[in-house]
């Protein structure tokens, strides 16, 4: 008897056959999954592939033609940005009806949305996906903040941590945003946000805003914890609780008798 | 039963009711039962350990000891911080995330030093300090007959002195005197706090309702007859104060807007708060209003930025409902009908800007509003 | 003699007596400078008096002493800030170390804020206690007033001390809000914008005042300087002079105390100033002083470098005043816009003054005129020292929380928008909710404490008259279990009998003896009808009678009302009719003689 067969009860042999089947799997679905498709693949190409794309996750609500229906407005026009920020973001496919479309689960992979975006921009000239140098930081946070107060912060707070809108609606939390899309949300308008184009903006302005919000994020708090930045309520629920409980607690203590 | 004669039967209490019902006994044993409980007097002192093992009373000094001494330590580190620590180092801890060090540092060896001496000084009363009830006598308040015999007395006998109350003159100008003394004061003061007659124009009046000089070649105000020539004041962006063209307006868009030449007003930021206007650009077939159509041009409309309610700036478009909502107090306001109250505490709608578009494409406002702008006040009729 | 030597001798003995005797004493060091003192300030009788006073021993006294404390911390770490901050409204560009403010146009005070929370070691750590301090301040002044409200101890002889309380409860919240405003920041100057908003809405004076306070238009260049004078000259001074007083009259009345046995209404036990009290009181200060130090040093506040200098045309989501001034900014999101209207040719904005002018006045009023309302409801002119349980005083505790109910609604209606987004709610929904539940919830509040009271005064009765479940169970030869119960002992006893339940004031005949009818009587009826609803539902203490007819007649016990018309509403205590009271009670080891 070999001596592999021998041991073929011991104890760890079951582990080392699982084991052995794991890594015989996962090698096997590295060597022939379907590999993400060439990024550099024709516009033609693209376009072809987003429609398809399209045509199974979008036009039961966007009409064949991305030229609506009564459950969804119409496409055309609307931009390769704002699919990119739409999609990117998981807002769309949207997931349940409600008040409005909220940040979830992004469905599709990064090409998939490109050649979604490049479907969409095929319909009507709209606003394009923007350059990396101007989501990427590098912009004047002092103006960018001062741009932020006028023309953000009354929906999405002054530290963009959200604000509620009317029934139900609400501007969301700007921390976990790319600069990416941020730029697109300020380019393209989606829902209740206003349409920020590049003459009310311009590009330098929204890449400052960009490098404002990324500095929030960033920055220290130079106080300690910030408790989200919401602003006074949270300093008077903590005053009530923690606050004034360690102080009642001692309290309790010094009129106790001693063991 | 009981046997009331028989006193070698303890005697049971005889049970009868109340005329409420209630079941009382009027006697318990031999005793006639009292109306209400007496007090039974403080309860007897229950010791603490260190007030008869020294081995106890030890340890609470000991504890006591090392409080005042973390106390002393912390004050140390106190200074140790803010000599080594940085205006602007940082530093990531759990919870609070990545904060000032000197801030937390600061703010913990203070406090350290603080409860040291605090809670030090407690456990000593607590645990060493004799902890026997003490008992203090209250006297009532009430003065005593003669004490307030002897008041009246002393006020009555200086009234008498004085001789005020034969002297009604000097009672009654004495007391206008003492009356009106103190208006000297409150005259300077008020009135030189600010306009007194509460000057409700400029409450009527915004820098929309004035023009710009316009310039001719040579850089300086042309006049006509003596006077300046104005032209109406353009729509600019707030900051960035540049002018806005029509076409700048896309469908959907919002801008922030304030009157030409607002920097260069005596004062800009009153100005301000009552100048500043929201842009809005929405379909015209949206809007319901024929006067706000007529007003707007294309379905760009815009409209005073300062909220009726109590002044807050009203800058939150909602796209979709073509609703602008005050973050203050939720006033809420239809764009596509007047920018009238649809919700919250505010009374009156947001007063329209009308806009027409110059010969270079650049909005421009003919006149100023047609009401006050921001909240309502008495004499606003 | 000659002439001058008898002047001499006469002047001479006319100044006889202006030798004072200063007897050597022989305290070491310590004596000698105590004598030098007292010799000149007579200090010792003082000494003796204050420092052998007695204070009782409860952790809710604590309250007013940590109110106290965060105003001594205020006063310190608000002197300290004047040393930096500059109240002046002039226009600067900053050029200090924060770098999303760098170029950025604000105020001096705004800069100079920013600059005590970048560039001033330790700067931001004074502001943060003086902020918190601030915020416990109010909270521990509120929760003080609930405590003295429940406890009966606004009676007299402490009516004028509760105004006084009043009174320094409104100025600690004007005084935060003006504080807070002092930086000129963007939430802090939308505040001071919607002030004026209110101001506005007064009739006929309003703009008046507006204009005389701003010093012209909003914001104008005055406020801020203004606004620094009354923070730190008047408010000070007037909040100082109130406390004082304030505590001057609780030595004077000296403290109240919760009754318990040896605790009657003449005395107050406790422990004395010497050496307890000043260790427990001043050892509390530093704790106090200690904790706001560490959460200053912990939790960010107010970090108004975020907010950057007020402009007019800017605003933030989330706009809230402190939590104190929430109660008033959650009425104005609950007035509904059409209380507003035009008379006469002339604004009458309800919708802002009802909730911005009117309602502080009002409430203050109210809980001013409280102590003497129900001093006539009762007909009662007694000295109280003894505190009640709030339970004793069932309406005064639903009225106490119904109001509270009430505040805490506006208080919720105030963070309606951080409410929306935290829980996703609708915040439409949300404000129309709390409108409701303005007027509902306090009434149904109400009701409910009172009856939860009358409950546990029920439930008192019920423990003193049966005792405690001792877990001892009893098997009687019929084969019923029952629990034996253990009789409280006289100390525990004492504090659940020990209250008076006032009984409704009658009404005296409307007419006198003559037939004539008396003056006031309309007002006796009021009197009467206000003392009816104050106590028609009412629990007494048990009375050694009855807890005889209970221990001993084990029928009769079964009726234990607590009203005279629930004459069945008794309830059975298993086993005392088949054996002997006196075993089923207060015994610790098992009789075996049964019935």
């Amino acid at each position: 008897m070999s001596s592999l067969v021998a041991r073929r009860r011991h104890p760890a042999a079951i582990a080392i056959v699982l084991l052995l089947g794991l890594i015989l799997t996962g090698g096997l679905y590295a060597a022939f999954a379907p590999k993400d498709a060439d990024a550099a693949a024709t516009s033609s190409q693209a376009v072809a592939a987003g429609h398809k794309l399209f045509l199974s996750n979008c036009a039961t609500c966007h009409g064949v033609n991305a030229t609506g229906t009564d459950a969804a407005p119409s496409l055309v026009g609307v931009g390769a940005a704002a699919v990119d920020f739409q999609v990117g973001t998981g807002r769309m496919p949207l997931a349940n009806p409600g008040v409005q479309a909220e940040r979830g689960k992004v469905q599709f992979n990064s090409t998939e949305i490109s050649q979604l975006s490049a479907y969409v921009a095929s319909l009507g000239t709209g606003p394009s996906i923007p350059s990396s140098s101007l989501t990427s930081g590098g912009g004047d946070i002092a103006k960018g903040g001062e741009l932020f107060r006028v023309n953000c912060a009354m929906c999405h707070n002054f530290a963009g941590s959200g604000g509620a809108l009317t029934r139900g609606k609400f501007a969301p939390n700007l921390m976990d945003v790319s600069g990416r899309h941020i730029y697109e949300a300020m380019l393209t308008g989606p829902q209740s946000m206003p349409v920020f184009n590049n003459s009310n903006l311009s590009p330098q302005d929204k890449k400052d805003i960009i490098s404002f919000l990324m500095n929030v994020k960033t920055e220290a708090s130079p106080g300690g914890w910030s408790m989200g930045n919401l602003g006074p309520v949270t300093e008077g629920l903590f005053a009530w609780t923690i606050g004034i409980g360690m102080l009642i607690f001692i309290a309790v203590w010094l009129g106790k008798k001693a063991a | 039963m009981t046997d009331d004669n028989d006193a070698s039967i303890p005697k049971e209490p005889a049970v009868s009711h109340d005329e409420s019902g209630r079941a009382v006994a009027t006697r318990d044993g031999e005793h006639a039962l009292p109306e209400r409980f007496e007090n039974p007097g403080l309860p007897p002192h229950v010791h603490r350990q260190g007030d008869h093992d020294e081995a106890a009373a030890k340890r609470s000094e000991r504890q006591v000891a090392a409080l005042f001494t973390i106390s002393m330590l912390a004050t140390v580190l106190f200074v140790v911080a803010y000599a080594m620590i940085g205006k602007d180092d940082d530093v990531t801890l759990p919870i609070l995330g990545k904060v000032h060090a000197l801030n937390v540092a600061l703010g913990v060896t203070l406090a350290f030093s603080l409860l040291g001496i605090g809670l030090g000084a407690i456990h000593w009363a607590k645990t060493l300090m004799s902890d026997e009830e003490v008992v203090e006598e209250r006297h009532t308040l009430r003065s005593d007959d003669e004490a307030r015999a002897g008041a009246i007395k002393v006020l009555t006998d200086g009234a008498e002195s004085a001789q005020i109350n034969r002297r009604p003159l000097i009672k009654y100008t004495l007391g206008g005197a003492l009356g009106l003394f103190a208006i000297p004061l409150g005259l300077q003061l008020v009135g030189g706090l600010g306009p007194f007659k509460g000057d409700v124009n400029d409450l009527r009046t915004t820098l929309w309702d004035t023009g710009v000089p316009v310039l001719g070649a040579n850089g300086k105000p042309e006049m006509k007859n003596g006077k300046v020539v104005t032209r109406p004041r353009r729509l600019m962006r707030d900051p960035e104060g540049t002018a806005i063209r029509l076409s700048d307006v896309t469908l959907g868009s919002v801008f922030h807007v304030l009157p030409e030449g607002i920097n260069n007003t005596p004062e800009p930021s009153n100005e301000k708060v009552k100048a500043a206007v929201i842009l809005i650009s929405l379909q015209e077939n949206k809007i319901k209003s024929a006067r706000e159509r007529d007003w707007g041009l294309d379905g760009v409309v815009a409209f005073s930025k300062i909220c009726t309610h109590v002044g807050c700036s009203v800058g939150l478009y909602e796209q979709t409902t073509h609703h602008l909502l005050c973050p203050c107090h939720q006033s809420t306001f239809d764009v596509t009908e007047d920018c009238k109250v649809i919700f919250g505490p505010a009374k009156r709608p947001l007063p329209q800007l009308k806009i027409e578009v110059d010969d270079d494409g650049y909005l421009y406002a003919p006149h100023g509003f047609e009401q006050p702008v921001g909240p309502s006040f008495w004499e606003r009729g | 003699m000659s002439e001058q030597t008898k002047a001499r001798s006469t002047a001479d003995a006319l100044r006889t007596d202006d030798k004072t005797d200063s007897p050597a004493g022989d305290g070491g060091p310590v004596g000698a400078i105590a004598n030098w003192v007292d010799e000149r300030t007579g200090a010792a009788k003082g000494v003796r008096f204050l420092l052998k006073k007695v204070f009782p021993d409860h952790w809710s006294f604590m309250l007013g002493e940590i109110a106290m404390y965060s105003l001594v911390i205020l006063l310190i770490s608000g002197t300290f800030l004047t040393f930096w901050f500059v109240p002046s409204m002039g226009e600067t560009t900053y050029t200090g170390s924060y770098v999303p403010l760098k170029g950025v146009d604000m105020s001096q005070a705004f800069a100079s804020t920013v600059k005590i929370s970048m560039d001033v070691k330790g700067g931001l750590l004074i502001r943060q206690i003086h902020h918190w301090s601030a915020l416990i301040f109010v909270v521990s002044i509120a929760l003080h007033m609930f405590r003295v409200f429940f406890t009966g101890a606004f009676r007299k002889p402490r009516e004028i001390n509760w105004i006084i309380g009043l009174l320094l409860a409104m100025l600690a919240m004007v005084e935060g809000f003006i504080g807070y405003s002092l930086p000129d920041d963007l939430l802090s100057g939308t505040g001071i914008r919607a002030m004026q908003g209110f101001i506005l809405s007064i009739p006929i004076i309003g703009t008046y005042i507006s204009y005389i306070l701003f010093g012209g238009g909003f914001p104008g260049q005055d406020i801020i300087p203004r606004f620094f004078t009354i923070h730190v000259l008047l408010l000070p001074a007037v909040l100082v002079g109130l406390f004082t007083a304030h505590i001057i009259l609780v030595m004077v009345h000296k403290h109240t105390q919760y009754p318990g046995p040896g605790r009657t209404n003449k005395n107050v036990v406790g422990f004395p100033m010497m050496p307890v009290y000043a260790a427990k009181a001043g050892g509390f200060f530093f704790v106090v002083f200690g904790i706001t130090a560490l959460i200053a040093g912990l939790v960010s506040i107010n970090p108004i470098w975020m907010y950057g200098p007020y402009e007019p045309t800017m605003i933030t989501a989330g706009s809230q005043p402190d939590w104190y001034m929430g109660f008033a900014d959650g009425a104005l999101r609950l007035l509904p816009g059409f209380l507003e209207f035009n008379l006469f040719g002339k604004t009458w904005s309800f919708n802002v003054m009802i909730g911005a002018i009117l309602m502080i006045p009002i409430l203050w009023t109210v809980m001013g005129l409280y102590p003497f309302i129900e001093k006539w409801v009762t007909g009662d002119n007694e000295e109280h020292h003894l505190l009640d349980r709030p339970r004793n005083r069932p309406t005064r505790t639903g009225l106490g929380m119904a109001a509270i109910t009430f505040y805490g609604i506006l208080f919720a209606a105030c963070g309606n928008d951080i409410i929306a987004i935290k829980f996703h709610l609708s915040i439409d929904d949300i404000t129309e909710t709390f409108r409701v539940a303005l007027i509902v919830a306090p009434i149904v509040v109400f009701w409910v404490v009172k009856r939860l009271c009358l409950s546990l005064q029920r439930y008192d009765r019920d423990l003193v008259l049966h005792g405690r479940e001792s877990g001892r169970l009893v098997r009687t030869s019929k084969g019923r279990f029952f629990e034996a119960h253990e009789a409280l002992g006289d100390y525990d006893r004492w504090r659940l009998v020990s209250f008076d339940s006032p009984e409704p004031i009658g009404l005296p005949p409307a007419t006198d003896e003559h037939g004539v009818r008396r003056k006031g009587a309309r007002k006796d009826r009021l009197r009467a009808r206000l003392s009816h609803y104050y106590f028609k539902d009412r629990v007494e203490p048990v009375t050694p009678m009855e807890l005889a007819a209970a221990h001993h007649d084990g029928h009769a016990a079964e009726a234990i009302e607590s009203h005279p018309d629930e004459a069945e509403s008794g309830h059975m205590h298993g086993g005392a009719e088949e054996i002997g009271a006196a075993h089923a009670y207060g015994h610790p080891t098992p009789h075996d003689k049964q019935d």
